[in-house]
């Protein structure tokens, strides 16, 4: 068990900047999801951190260690990766097998850990075969077995159920999950999911275009996104944008078509006039007399739930999610003033009552 | 309307079309096989019958009741050729299967090591060395046969089986053909190795030997017939006749102009001479075209 710190860390490859300096504090036991777009740099930042990468500049810690000199080997950590990467050749056994093989564990030590790894997994009837006679879900647990059998300081997971369909993943997410805290072994896992992000993780971190657009808890991130870009990546559908100015001393906004929108928390600074994007959530949106006319251009019944994707009258789009079935035309829309989010036109970042 | 079909007549036709069909196709596969086996038919008749038989100048295509003679005077006495005393046919042998042994393995084993070092390791120049093996390919054993002539005599290595195979053994065909293979290695059984702790010489015999396993059985087949084939190099670098191989012995067993060719002893050879690359073929044929056609993974 340890803890891991991320120092500034930042990588170019060769002009190209990909990450612009990640400052990360993971507690002992703690799960922390990176999160976000391909190519956003979550992949690099975990490469780093297990030595498969050197960083540009930053320093890498592992139990307070510095370990970013060291070889992956030494670092002690285990990796899961997006394609398994199970030796072909090699039997489950064999596999969970080699990395203690490689450091010399004594052989009835080694078959007393990958035993109780494999009953964990409940992979034990499998150790015999060989890779390619496993289904996508038991080489997914093989991974993870080769990954726990090692005991390692820290987990990292590159990506390792998007190999899987819908259902397992489901089914997988929730395995790791309870593995990971019944473990309690520090965790890092990236993904492109936000679902995955949300359910896994003890903390986010979303990035963006090489940087951390913002930490925090799943609940903290989703209830209070540090921008535009969190706003949109995390909850699904996305979050409604709409361009609005503040209004009354900024006590309120008005939107393009004069719809004024007190908000319940308080004033926002910057005074009258100031262009802000308001951020409504689907599910915050709610059928009102006093609210926005929207034309439907698709409706997606759920079942207890309807996806509405419609426009305003000025062509913006909108998106809401309206308890039961198709609702008819026409429907008109107002937000929950409490869920309202206020972020700054110009730089995206969200903004709080004075 | 429906015309009426008369299915009788259509399923006759379509009989007698597959009838013929099938008549062609046999017909085509005995000519192919006439063709390959008829050379090795008579050569086999041809050890079996004494001297004069052949001396006379028939082609006898029924076997005779010399074979137990022919083939133990070869094993152990050989045929006479003009000017050359005899050389018994398990020398020659012997010498031929080291011979194709010494480069086929060696070849996979340079092939191997120069293949890992350019495919997994970055340094600096390593296109520059992967090319200067590959422009290699342009010059085979026949061009490059007299610099590498002098540079043997230089080392002493005339009359040599070291002489005999080591310029034999570089191959940038295998090295290509293993760099290929490798290429299609995923680079995250590198990763996974890494963190597991296995270093570069670990990670070539634990995962990328067995992984090649097939490709080495297949080239091994190749290279082997290719080392055991080989006639003009031995031919230049061997003076001493107990280092003969089979095929060059083979031919100085033929005699030019007035000599009498003791082609029943030329044809027992000739069955020895092809029975190790028949062998090989035979043991690995699994192997040969399971590495010639898929990749484990």
């Amino acid at each position: 068990m340890a803890s891991l710190d991320i120092q500034g860390v930042t990588k170019s490859f060769g002009a190209t900047r990909v990450l612009h300096g990640i400052d990360l504090a993971i507690h002992d036991g703690e799960m922390v999801v990176i999160v976000g777009a391909s190519g956003c740099g979550k992949s690099t930042l975990l490469r780093i951190v297990a030595g498969l990468e050197t960083s540009t500049s930053g320093a890498v810690l592992i139990d307070k260690v510095d370990v970013t000199p060291l070889e992956p080997a030494d670092r002690d950590i285990a990796m899961v990766f997006q394609t398994y990467a199970l030796y072909p050749h090699m039997t489950v056994f064999d596999n969970m097998a080699y990395g203690l093989k490689i450091r010399r564990v004594p052989k009835p030590e080694i078959r007393r850990r990958v035993q109780e790894a494999a009953d964990l997994l409940s992979i034990g009837q499998l150790l015999d075969r060989k890779p390619r006679q496993l289904s996508g879900g038991q080489r997914q647990r093989v991974a993870m077995g080769r990954a726990i059998v090692r005991e390692p300081k820290l987990f990292l997971f590159d990506e390792p159920l998007s190999n899987l369909d819908a259902k397992l993943r489901v089914q997988m997410r929730a395995e790791i999950r309870s593995l990971q805290k019944r473990l309690a072994v520090t965790s890092l896992f990236v993904t492109h999911d936000q679902v995955e992000a949300m359910t896994l993780g003890d903390r986010l971190v979303v990035m963006n275009e090489g940087r951390a657009a913002q930490i925090g808890t799943p609940m903290e991130v989703w209830s209070r996104p540090a921008d535009t870009y969190v706003a949109s990546f995390i909850g699904s559908p996305a979050m409604n944008m709409l361009p609005a100015t503040l209004a009354e001393g900024g006590a309120a906004a008005r939107l393009a078509d004069g719809t004024v929108w007190r908000f319940t928390d308080g004033a926002r600074p910057g005074g009258e006039g100031r262009a802000v994007i308001l951020g409504i959530r689907p599910e915050h949106l709610m059928p009102d007399a006093a609210g926005l006319a929207v034309t439907i251009d698709l409706a997606e019944p759920l079942g207890s739930e309807t996806v509405v994707h419609g426009r305003l009258r000025d062509g913006t789009a909108l998106t809401a999610r309206l308890p039961g079935g198709i609702p008819q035309e026409p429907l008109i829309l107002a937000p929950d003033l409490a869920a309202l989010h206020v972020f700054d036109a110009a730089d995206g970042k969200r903004l709080d009552p004075a | 309307m429906s015309a009426t079909i008369d299915v009788e007549a259509l399923a006759a036709a379509s009989r007698r079309r597959r009838m013929r069909e099938r008549v062609l196709t046999h017909l085509a596969l005995i000519l192919g096989v006439v063709v390959f086996a008829m050379p090795i038919w008579i050569t086999l008749v041809g050890s079996t019958h004494d001297t004069d038989t052949i001396g006379r100048g028939d082609v006898p295509l029924l076997p005779g009741s010399e074979a137990w003679n022919n083939y133990m005077h070869a094993w152990a006495q050989g045929g006479g050729g003009r000017n050359t005393f005899a050389v018994p046919a398990s020398t020659m042998l012997w010498n031929s299967f080291i011979m194709a042994m010494l480069i086929a393995v060696g070849k996979i084993a340079i092939s191997l090591l120069s293949a890992f070092a350019v495919v997994f390791f970055a340094f600096p120049l390593r296109m520059v060395f992967f090319w200067m093996i590959f422009i290699t390919l342009m010059l085979p054993v026949e061009v490059r046969i007299i610099p590498t002539f002098q540079v043997m005599t230089s080392l002493s290595l005339i009359d040599t089986m070291t002489g005999l195979t080591l310029p034999l053994i570089a191959s940038a065909t295998a090295t290509l053909l293993f760099r290929q293979f490798f290429l299609t290695i995923p680079d995250e059984y590198v990763e996974a190795a890494k963190i597991d702790g296995a270093g570069p010489l670990r990670f070539f015999k634990d995962v990328v030997l067995p992984l090649s396993a097939t490709n080495i059985a297949a080239l091994f087949v190749i290279l082997f017939i290719y080392g055991w084939n080989q006639y003009l190099w031995p031919l230049l670098m061997v003076t001493n006749r107990d280092l003969e191989t089979i095929i060059v012995g083979l031919t100085k067993m033929i005699g030019i102009g007035d000599a009498q060719n003791e082609w029943n002893l030329i044809m027992t050879t000739a069955v020895f001479a092809l029975l190790p690359p028949v062998a090989v073929v035979v043991l690995m044929q699994r192997w040969f075209i399971k590495g010639l056609t898929e990749t484990e993974k």
